[in-house]
């Protein structure tokens, strides 16, 4: 198969993806509740009341037609009006994304370089006790919840040493230093999180390379250790890496909405958090699919990266 | 390791059966101090959650406006929580609904897994590929996020959360069984049940169903963790486990407000308390994981 057509394969595929994510968001927040006026103003409201609430948010016409005008205006990037703000959901939900953007970028800046040496290391090193120390601490890090390590990371450096603000909301007007200043404390719970997932592929892909022919080739005719580490070892090992990176920014944004809500953060995490608390479907469900869209373009650039990165990938072969 | 080798040896010497392979593994998995240290610490917060109540020291749910968030002192081992609540007493009976909703929605989520991986693994075709699309739609969004949707449109109880939990695991279980099914179909006593003219059902769930068991232990353990690990998550957010529970994640979702005037023991025990349990089942899964793929 050539390039192109994969290509084109992998779009499609992604695009049905979408499309059937956008289903079951649309599922989940309009057919569920069944009576979405009802859900909004409780159980002991009035009838006409409910109907009236129906009416205005179109919420009493066919399914179908409602499903059709919400993915179409989706699809041309009108998200619809915030039931709770009554004004477009675009402009807070470009706002929030910018702010976790910060704050994902931080926890990123910092987990990328740091786990994928740490995995470089506990492979050239593997059985000795930095090892074991690397890969029990990171596994100990990436299954616990994000509240709870961020509970702690609160109390021992918000509370107990004053280092670091508790909030993660700057003052207005605050510079980049300053905003990354509030951005750290929050960005560490997702960094425990992503460290042991990214060091133990970075670490697995080490150990094979490390164990490969074309590693004790380059040994065995005299190259220096130096130029066989980065011209063949690291080359090879961290291709899955870029992958498993890719894939965690879906587990990134999750992790987001509790760090957020923790540290009392606008971002995309916390508006999908109050959404759901306010019942405020149309932001709810923009904020979701939009989740969903980030995700699916960041695993198809990383399929594309991985390709692109690595001659040997015939797709179709392996399929 | 020498595990492995010991069990590779066990299985070359047994000749007796399925049987007794399988006591061989319970044997192996008695000796890993990973299991041992894991299901201590389970089966100490199992104790707690069921006779807990019995001896606590003060009623866990008894407010006391008079001592509201008092430090530790000999009255009060943990402080006491912004009702007056004892927080000792609280975190000792603090298990109880997590421990019921997480293993129910494990539960749920691998009977639901095991019968469609069965099923598409075994049949294939259109069902497989429309089946792997859903996966890929559900697993595009993050596990708490999908809880969040569905909790607020069908609102929340235990019951929900159950079943919300059980049906979001049930395709990636699925996945798994549909891998571990597509290997066995092609083996030689499926072909002989066809020969026999057994019928499809009676093949998936008599035949097969039994030799792909370890990687669905495995894999249940596994989702048992995350199970924990979302049950804590929710409620947290205020989606899961309901007041006046005396739930860990709760507990850090009613208190951490205050936390910034000092109280520090209305939080950092139920986070201790959560942290021990979800390592302790993740090192039983990851021992299982050892004993039983090999």
């Amino acid at each position: 198969m050539t390039f192109t057509r994969v290509l084109l394969k992998r779009l499609l595929l992604s695009l049905v993806t979408l499309w059937l994510l956008s289903v079951l968001v649309f599922a989940g927040a309009q057919l569920l509740p069944g009576d979405v006026g009802r859900a909004m103003l409780g159980p002991l409201a009035d009838a006409q009341a409910v109907a009236n609430l129906n009416h205005k948010l179109g919420t009493d016409r066919p399914l179908l037609v409602q499903y059709w005008d919400w993915a179409s205006h989706f699809a041309l990037g009108d998200m619809g009006r915030s039931y709770n703000f009554d004004a477009p959901v675009w402009p807070f939900l470009g706002q929030a994304l910018v702010n976790s953007l910060k704050l994902a970028a931080v926890a990123f800046v910092l987990v990328v370089p740091l786990s994928i040496l740490g995995g470089v290391w506990a492979a050239l090193n593997v059985g000795r006790p930095v090892d074991r120390i690397i890969t029990v601490a990171g596994l100990s890090a990436t299954i616990l919840p994000e509240f709870v390590t961020g509970i702690v990371l609160i109390l021992v450096f918000g509370v107990w040493l004053r280092w670091l603000p508790i909030s993660a909301s700057w003052p207005d007007g605050a510079g980049p230093l300053t905003q990354v200043y509030y951005l750290i404390l929050p960005s560490i719970p997702l960094f425990l999180v992503l460290f042991g997932y990214i060091a133990r592929m970075a670490r697995a892909g080490m150990i094979e390379a490390l164990d490969s022919d074309y590693t004790r080739t380059a040994v065995l005719k005299g190259l220096p250790w130096r130029t066989v580490l980065w011209r063949h070892v690291l080359r090879n090992a961290l291709l899955p890496t870029i992958t498993v990176v890719a894939t965690q920014t879906g587990y990134l944004i999750g992790g987001l909405v509790v760090v957020e809500v923790l540290f009392h953060y606008q971002g995309i995490g916390g508006l999908i958090y109050n959404a759901a608390k306010g019942k405020d479907f149309p932001m709810l469900e923009s904020g979701i699919l939009t989740i969903g869209l980030i995700y699916t373009v960041a695993t198809l650039l990383a399929d594309m990266l991985y390709a692109a990165l690595n001659p040997r990938i015939h797709f179709g072969a392996s399929e | 390791m020498s595990v492995e080798a010991t069990a590779e040896a066990a299985g070359a010497l047994d000749a007796s059966g399925p049987a007794a392979a399988r006591r061989e593994r319970f044997r192996l998995l008695l000796r890993s101090p990973t299991f041992l240290t894991g299901a201590f610490v389970i089966l100490f917060w199992v104790a707690c959650a069921l006779f807990g109540q019995n001896f606590v020291p003060v009623d866990p749910y008894a407010d006391d406006m008079m001592a509201t968030l008092a430090a530790p002192s000999a009255d009060h081992w943990f402080g006491t929580d912004a009702l007056g609540r004892d927080v000792f007493s609280r975190v000792i009976i603090g298990s109880r609904d997590i421990l019921t909703i997480a293993p129910l929605a494990t539960l749920l989520g691998t009977i639901l897994g095991t019968a469609i991986g069965l099923t598409v693994g075994y049949f294939r075709g259109l069902v497989d590929d429309t089946v792997s699309r859903l996966v890929d739609a559900v697993l595009a969004l993050p596990l708490i996020i999908v809880a969040l949707l569905a909790l607020v449109a069908v609102g929340t109880s235990s019951v929900t959360v159950v079943i919300v939990i059980g049906l979001v695991f049930s395709p990636i279980i699925a996945r798994t069984v549909r891998t571990a099914v597509m290997l066995e179909r092609e083996l030689d006593y499926v072909a002989a049940a066809k020969l026999r003219g057994e019928n499809a059902l009676y093949i998936m769930f008599v035949e097969i169903l039994p030799n792909v068991m370890p990687p669905i232990l495995v894999e249940a353990t596994v989702r048992l963790g995350y199970a924990i690990f979302t049950v804590a998550t929710l409620s947290f957010l205020g989606f899961g486990i309901q007041p006046p529970s005396a739930d860990w994640g709760l507990a850090i979702s009613e208190s951490y407000g205050m936390i910034n005037g000092g109280a520090w023991w209305t939080v950092l025990y139920d986070a201790l308390a959560i942290a021990s349990l979800v390592v302790a089942v993740n090192l039983v899964a990851d021992a299982i994981h050892g004993v039983f793929e090999t």
